[in-house]
């Protein structure tokens, strides 16, 4: 995030610089234009509009908790509101035939975002940190219960559903097939890609981060922090609106989970995974995030439980994510530095593999022992066949994990030291990040 | 400036408790505009709490404080700050995570009059870029402009801190202890950087180095335990028996 | 949130024909005469005594119940406060040592019985939350309050899982105890049961003690320095990490220790910690943040909010007769048919904002966080 601070910066190094900047943009389009002709699948295109929508919901989210410092908890409310707000506008637009066609409706779906997060912002914008966080799980729940009693708006549990089909036609599209609702939401993921990322380079996106950074100070140069975070809430909002109308597109329905604390962790994962102190964070934990979480639960019934601990791993060893995670080796790089780091992992691969497939290994057993689980107890792994109730089995799980740990922390100890090392001579010749 | 214009900064008998402990008793302070006024005084008086009140970081227990003639006593500090006082902080407080660029922009986003603006590119308000460019040259931090400013020494964070306070064009600022902690070379060109950057402007400043507060100041009030006990220029200050008593006697201690 | 408050569907199940709002003696209720013309006065006039001995009866058992969800919460609002105070972290996973005592509790009643879980399952807890203390949060420490926020949150998800692993998501057979299953008093028709007033003695007693041991231990002492001046924990000298670990310990064995004497009268569920934390946060939130008498005085308001709501069936239609007939769904006759106990879920929420709005740092807060 470099801007060029001096006038007389040479010209050629920030024509380069540009150059960057539209050729990933544009990368970012062909990729898109891509993606659809390489996997034309079905599952593979709703795979990529979750994927989308994904991104543009956890975008969203880091306005709030990477750009301005909130963390909140309840950001579910507006993608859920834009998601209802959208379905009952496509049935209205259905009924009445107004000449409204579908690509318009997320935008209504981001007004509601808007307009409820104006709302219901104004209140806990007014402080930041630890409340903040636990006004707005206060006010989810509040939504959240609320919905389950305004039967008539938010259709109880059933939800309310849309046939998105039955709008007016713009250039004879009718949005029934998959590919033209990933085109759809191609299109808004790039809008507000693009949208999102303008914001961080305005003097309000630069006054989010001041406020994150301290909001005492703030109040010196001349800015009100409450109305800081206030603004930032609201453009939250509204994307997070346009993400919920996008799924209620995709899935023609709307109901109370998406308004729910698990959606909006779902949005804190993406963004904290993926790292929130880089734009582009969010879009790989989104996209990373939805991946896994179709593949994995195809793979094991408790998907979300290796979330979780994914998560926590994040949170504890890697509080950048992936995108900081990236980050820290560019002095390293530019350095030229990178080899001796490269060849601690390479040491340290081994042994945490070992022990993560004891943990694996033994999460399964357990699941495969423990109620309601109908799956056979023999596990088939990689052709060997291993009975879940044999004592053996156990064994073998808990002595992967302890040896693999054992062995995995000196190795890891070796690799912090490679890092320091090296980034000790990247600080010398300058490179500081 | 004609003879009845107010005062830049007035306190009027302010007074200010934590729970049951009264820090300032009673203060009464006039600096006119366009002077260099030094408050004194030993650790604990209440000068970064008379600051602090001045401010609007704290809003006095009761009392009036006023700038420019007009009551600011219980504003927000946004609003104070809006009306063209600034000031810096004792304990160094800048944007850790931000660069030294930003740090600078961000402090005068305000008074520039892009506030809140959310249409606009940062990066291409020509006026922005060449008073931040200004103020970095300065403050003798335009080589690090790109730097985090938590990773700045503590001399450049001062420097930093000064640059902050000073970068919005407030007519009064307010600098707390600047050369605190610095190295006698490193005073002297903070002193010079403070004469510079405050030029035809009001300045208030809390310092314990002495050569710099009667070197620098046209006046100087001396606080101690809450209350001036004494008012004046540099010559008056020096020869006054009360504040050689209370004040200098202590210093000596 | 159901299952949440004692004995809130025996209470709905036996007065469907009673307004919560109406006190006993007040007279010139149209509203519940509406079958008026067949009864003669004499039998208006018993009916109306009756009502008033159901209301009474209404506001006793709701009094009693709503006390007990109060002291229930407070045993867990009361380490939570003290973790805040401490370590300056929100433990988001505080519900989830409630649950995980149900659970241990009643894994261990069922291998050796309720009495020995009483005590073994808490102990359980609190090296577990020890362990939390010292080889999670201690290490997240560094990176912050956001992340230690977040690493309590990525907890509590883990623990619902782990426990759903386990156990299953259906609710378990969590039986209340031979010893104390039977009624202790009854009030009117309704029989009150003992174990309800175990768990309200167990609650007490706790409350009790810790009220002694925060004015006589030395940890109390140091407890009790941190909740006036937080800043200060740091300078607790080189056995602070320690004492870290104790308050955590202690403060998740409390939880768990309700969860024990919980489960058996609520239901033991892998989802009871999710239902259950968010109306925590409410409770630190309300009575101020690090405020101990205030996560109390808060604990019993919403204790006592929640089970009277949900012991009220007045609804706007109720009171006013059912809106006109040409009326379809909508959101208006959503609003005019709900009634005060379907709300009850909201409540502490709306709560929480009408807190914000008026009292931003709470009943007895003193400090914005
Ligand atoms: N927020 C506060 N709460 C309680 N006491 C305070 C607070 N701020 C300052 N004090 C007390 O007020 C007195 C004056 O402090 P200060 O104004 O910082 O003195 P100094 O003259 O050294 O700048 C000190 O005794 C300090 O402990
Ligand atoms: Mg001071």
């Amino acid at each position: 995030m470099s801007s060029t601070p001096f006038a007389l910066a040479a010209a050629p190094s920030r024509r380069r610089d540009a150059l960057q900047f539209y050729g990933a943009w544009l990368a970012v389009i062909a990729v898109m234009l891509i993606l659809p002709r390489a996997f034309s699948s079905g599952g593979a295109l709703t795979t990529f509009s979750l994927m989308g929508i994904s991104v543009i919901f956890a975008l969203s989210y880091n306005i709030l908790l990477g750009q301005t410092g909130m963390l909140s908890f309840g950001h579910a409310v507006y993608y859920g509101l834009g998601g209802f707000l959208a379905v009952h506008a496509m049935n209205a637009i259905g009924a009445a035939k107004w000449p409204v066609p579908l690509p318009v409706v997320p935008l209504i779906g981001g007004l509601a975002g808007l307009v409820f997060a104006l709302i219901l912002g104004w209140v806990s914008t007014r402080r930041s940190g630890t409340a903040f966080a636990m006004i707005s799980l206060g006010v989810a729940e509040l939504v959240a219960s609320s919905a389950l009693i305004l039967r008539s708006f938010f259709g109880g549990e059933a939800g309310v559903t849309a046939n998105r089909t039955k709008l007016f036609k713009l250039f004879g599209l009718s949005f029934g097939p998959q590919i033209q609702i990933y085109y759809l939401v191609a299109a808004w993921t790039l809008i507000a890609l693009i949208a999102m990322y303008a914001l961080t380079r305005t003097p309000f996106g630069r006054m989010c981060n001041a406020v994150r950074d301290n909001p005492e100070r703030v109040q010196f140069v001349g800015y009100d922090p409450h109305i800081v975070r206030y603004i930032a809430f609201a453009f939250a909002g509204l994307f997070a609106g346009i993400a919920g109308a996008l799924s209620a597109i995709n899935f023609e329905i709307a109901n109370s989970a998406y308004l729910g604390t698990q959606q909006s962790g779902v949005a804190l994962f993406a963004a904290y995974i993926g790292g929130i102190g880089v734009f582009i964070g969010p879009v790989i934990g989104a996209i990373l995030v939805t991946y896994l979480s179709l593949v994995l639960s195809d793979l094991s019934s408790v998907w979300q439980l290796y979330f979780g601990l994914i998560f926590i791993a994040v949170v504890a060893f890697a509080p950048g994510g992936i995108a900081g995670l990236l980050l820290r080796h560019r002095p390293l790089l530019r350095a030229g530095q990178m080899w001796p780091v490269l060849r601690a992992y390479v040491v340290a691969a081994p042994p945490t593999a070992v022990m993560l497939a004891g943990l694996v290994l033994g999460i399964e057993i357990v699941v495969r022992h423990t109620v309601g689980t109908s799956d056979d107890p023999v596990m088939h792994l990689f052709g060997y066949s291993l009975d879940t109730g044999s004592p053996l089995s156990w064994a073998i799980a808990a002595l992967l994990t302890l040896v693999g740990f054992t062995l995995a922390r000196l190795t890891w100890k070796h690799v912090a030291r490679a890092f320091d090392d090296a980034m000790t001579v990247a600080r010398a010749k300058g490179y500081l990040a | 400036m004609t003879p009845s214009a107010p005062p830049a900064i007035a306190l009027d008998d302010v007074r200010k408790s934590f729970g049951r402990l009264e820090i300032i008793r009673g203060l009464n302070l006039s600096v006119a505009a366009g002077e260099r006024h030094a408050i004194i005084g030993p650790n604990g008086a209440g000068k970064s709490t008379t600051f602090n009140l001045i401010s609007g970081y704290m809003a006095p227990t009761s009392g009036e404080v006023r700038l420019d003639g007009q009551v600011i006593s219980g504003l927000p500090p946004f609003q104070i700050n809006r009306r063209g006082l600034s000031r810096s902080f004792q304990v160094t407080n800048v944007f850790a995570h931000m660069s030294v660029w930003e740090n600078v922009r961000c402090a005068l986003l305000w008074t520039t009059g892009h506030r809140y603006a959310f249409w606009k590119n940062v990066d291409r308000l020509p006026d922005v870029r060449e008073r931040t460019a200004m103020i970095l040259e300065d403050i003798g931090l335009a080589a690090r402009a790109e730097v985090p400013a938590g990773l700045l020494t503590y001399a450049e964070q001062r420097a930093l801190e000064i640059g902050i306070t000073t970068a919005g064009g407030a007519k009064v600022i307010l600098l707390d202890e600047p050369t605190a902690g610095m190295s006698h070379a490193e005073t002297e060109r903070a002193v010079a950087l403070i004469r510079r950057l405050t030029e035809g402007r009001t300045l208030l400043i809390v310092e314990h180095d002495m050569s710099v507060v009667f070197g620098l100041a046209d006046r100087i009030s001396v606080l101690v335990y809450g209350q001036i006990i004494a008012s004046g220029t540099p010559d008056q200050i020096r020869n006054d028996a009360r504040v050689q008593e209370a004040y200098l006697g202590v210093e000596a201690a | 949130m159901p299952g949440l408050v004692p004995g809130i569907h025996a209470l709905i199940d036996n007065k469907q024909d009673v307004d919560g709002r109406d006190k006993p003696g007040h007279d010139g209720d149209q509203s519940k005469l509406r079958t008026g013309p067949i009864l003669d006065r004499r039998i208006a006039a018993d009916l109306r005594q009756w009502q008033g001995a159901r209301v009474l009866e209404l506001i006793f058992t709701s009094t009693l119940n709503g006390v007990l969800f109060g002291m229930l919460l407070f045993l867990m609002a009361s380490g939570l406060t003290v973790i805040f105070s401490m370590l300056g972290v929100l433990n988001f996973a505080h519900a989830s040592f409630y649950m995980l005592g149900a659970f241990f509790g009643y894994q261990v009643s069922r291998w050796i019985g309720f009495w020995p879980a009483l005590v073994i399952a808490p102990l359980a807890a609190r090296v577990l939350g020890a362990g939390v203390e010292r080889y999670g949060l201690r290490n997240v420490h560094r990176n912050g309050h956001v992340a230690e926020l977040l690493f309590t949150f990525g907890l509590a998800f883990v623990i619902e899982e782990t426990v759903q692993m386990i156990w299953g998501k259906a609710p378990v057979d969590y039986r209340v105890p031979q010893l104390l299953d039977f009624p202790a008093f009854s009030v009117f028709s309704t029989n009150y049961p003992a174990y309800k007033v175990f768990m309200l003695a167990v609650a007490v007693a706790i409350f009790a003690a810790l009220l002694i041991g925060i004015k006589r231990t030395r940890i109390g002492m140091i407890v009790q320095a941190a909740l006036t001046h937080p800043h200060m924990v740091g300078h607790l000298g080189h056995n602070v990490g320690r004492i870290f670990m104790l308050v955590f310990g202690l403060g998740t064995a409390l939880a768990a220790v309700a969860g024990v004497i919980a489960g058996p009268a609520l239901v033991t569920q892998s989802n009871m910690a999710a239902l259950l934390g968010p109306i925590l946060f409410v409770v630190v939130v309300v009575g101020g943040l690090g405020s101990l008498p205030g996560a109390f005085i808060a604990s019993l308001l919403i204790g006592l909010l929640q089970t009277f709501a949900v012991a009220i069936n007045v609804s706007l239609a109720s009171l006013f007769g059912p809106l006109a007939a040409g009326h379809g769904p909508s959101l208006l006759t959503d609003v005019w048919n709900v009634s005060v106990a379907q709300i009850a879920p909201v409540l502490p929420y709306l709560l929480l904002v009408l807190i914000l709005i008026f009292r931003p740092m709470g009943l007895l807060g003193t400090r914005e966080t």
